[in-house]
């Protein structure tokens, strides 16, 4: 028996003549983690404000738990943990002050906020800087705070907003580190992202979002079974030759991408399609083999790169 | 008691915040009113005192009184600009807070809360030190505190209102430049309003400073006679300034929440 705890149906956000997002539908199933994948605009942010209902919805239908958010948004929130796209801790308090806070404003006792403490900061690996001013903590630290802090209330949904945008690989690491952890530990999570290897390190599921609507959805490996060949072979040309070489290489490939600085060539053999190429007298500059990801099936999808 | 829940929460956050910075602002509420009561006071006031003006009382207590009220109104004002543009746009701390159970009425009803926390334990402090310098007497300087918060109180709920439809600071530094420190001036503070031209008097009692000048001066200084304050009742004063509070509390709380929840 799968339990939805968020169902959206024909959900709409528009600001004046801006349609945000347009009329998409989802169903987010207790116990995944679920993502929205897709360029900065496309929408993904103004979803997620809509579950943790402080963005009311212009159109369509929305629930979370079963919920109205726009008559029963306390309760809603009362069982969110959120991770904004941006930091927005104290930086004048301390990291455990800035976990207390946001314990007392989910209403908890101050003895159970103090055990919970404990538990989030050693899940956050921050123990030893309980009472270090967050003002003196790295971007990564910050960011491992503000997850613990959106976890205090033990929530029975966790939202996170492009949780690794701006932090070093390192740091990413760790963090994802610390999502799947979290998500071991049976957690319901959303997260949106724009990088396609947050997506198939960390969802079970994910929706990929394009100008407001859903192109796809599935599971990472699924989307590329499914949009994209095995295999990719990337060719770079001595600069300004590219056009000519494009032509030459017509039909060696099941599809073909042409980018501004490179070639991309999709196929299930690409020893065979590198021998092709060779066959065909076309010599680039350097060629890279590698299996396809997300990142080409957006491509496929929507005629664009995830990142500009 | 369950509607004063998000709001009581929204204290004890401002309190927690308050540990790490009391001791600027309290040093600067027992030294501003130490510099301007003897500056004022005695230094002026001695050259007021000599002169033939209409005052029936000395002018260290006609001006600490004003500038009792005129604190209220600075501190009051303070509290609803730069730490509410801060929430919503520097630190975002409102975002964050509106993702729990907290709202945006929460947030600004919290506020005025913590507002009153603040401006008694001002004015108290004023009211001491306006006691030791001899300008007013300690039982009704204290029994001024209460008007004088709520003098503090319409601005705060005010300017809150006016923040939160702002998008930057500079609107802030302008509404001090051409509201706050012209009020400060011209509200009765220095001088009784009857010295204004008589077109601009009417002006100086529509302002809401005039009004919390009166109503501290009318508590502070018992048995004052019309050189001092006017013959309007005290309940205009208070019924003037309650409006005005919750007029703006309410609209503050909308346009918060406007903003806030787009």
């Amino acid at each position: 028996m799968t339990e939805a705890l968020v169902e959206a149906r024909g959900l709409t956000k528009k600001f004046e003549d801006f349609v945000a997002v347009d009329s998409i539908d989802f169903d987010i199933i207790k116990g995944e983690a679920f993502g929205f994948l897709g360029p900065n605009g496309a929408g993904k942010t103004s979803t997620m404000k809509m579950i943790t209902t402080v963005s009311p919805i212009t159109e369509g239908k929305l629930t979370v738990f079963g919920l109205d958010p726009t008559t029963q948004g306390r309760a809603i929130r009362q069982r969110l943990g959120v991770v904004p796209q941006e930091d927005n801790l104290d930086l004048e308090l301390t990291v455990a002050e800035n976990l207390y806070i946001y314990g007392r404003y989910h209403d908890m006792s101050r003895a159970s906020i103090r055990e919970r403490i404990v538990e989030l900061l050693d899940f956050a690996q921050l123990s030893d800087r309980a009472d270090a001013k967050v003002d003196s903590l790295s971007g990564g630290m910050k960011r491992r705070l503000t997850i613990a802090r959106a976890l205090i209330n033990d929530p029975d949904l966790v939202i996170l907003d492009e949780p690794t945008t701006g932090l070093d690989p390192q740091a990413r690491h760790a963090l994802w580190d610390r999502l799947y952890r979290l998500k071991q530990r049976g957690a319901t999570l959303i997260i949106t992202t724009h990088y396609m290897d947050e997506a198939e390190q960390l969802c079970d599921r994910l929706v990929v979002m394009d100008r407001g609507a859903i192109v796809a959805e599935d599971s990472p490996r699924k989307l590329i079974q499914t949009h994209a060949p095995r295999e990719v072979v990337e060719l770079r040309f001595e600069s300004g030759t590219q056009d000519e070489h494009v032509l030459k290489l017509d039909g060696v490939a099941q599809r073909t991408e042409v980018l501004a600085d490179r070639m991309l060539l999709y196929t299930d053999d690409a020893e065979a399609a590198q021998h092709e190429i060779d066959r065909r007298g076309v010599h680039p500059e350097q060629v890279l083999v590698r299996r396809s990801t997300l990142e080409d099936v957006f491509l496929k999808l929507t005629g664009r790169r995830l990142i500009d | 008691m369950t509607a004063l829940r998000g709001p009581m929460r929204v204290v004890e956050s401002e309190l927690l915040g308050y540990k790490r910075t009391w001791r600027g602002t309290a040093i600067s509420s027992f030294v501003n009113p130490l510099l301007f009561l003897t500056a004022m006071g005695l230094g002026l006031g001695s050259l007021v005192d000599s002169g033939d003006g209409d005052l029936n009382i000395g002018y260290l207590a006609f001006v600490a009184t004003g500038l009792m009220a005129a604190s209220a109104m600075q501190n009051g004002a303070s509290d609803g600009a730069f730490p509410v543009m801060a929430g919503i746009k520097w630190r975002k701390s409102f975002e964050g807070a509106i993702a729990t159970p907290i709202s945006p009425a929460d947030i600004v009803v919290g506020r005025f809360l913590w507002s009153i926390v603040r401006l008694t334990f001002v004015l108290v402090v004023f009211g001491s030190i306006a006691t030791l310098l001899d300008a007013m007497e300690f039982i009704p300087a204290m029994k001024a505190v209460p008007p004088g918060v709520l003098t503090g109180l319409a601005f705060t709920t005010a300017v809150t209102a006016f923040t939160v439809t702002r998008e930057d600071e500079t609107s802030l530094s302008t509404l001090f430049r051409f509201g706050i420190i012209p009020l400060f001036l011209f509200s009765g503070t220095f001088f009784p309003i009857s010295q204004l031209p008589d077109f601009l008097q009417p002006v100086a009692y529509a302002t809401p400073l005039f009004h919390g000048v009166e109503l501290v001066r009318k508590f502070a200084l018992p048995g004052v006679d019309s050189t001092v304050v006017t013959s309007i009742p005290v309940w205009v004063h208070l019924a003037y300034l309650t409006i005005l509070t919750a007029v703006s509390l309410y609209l503050a709380s909308r346009w918060l929440d406007k903003r806030l929840r787009k």
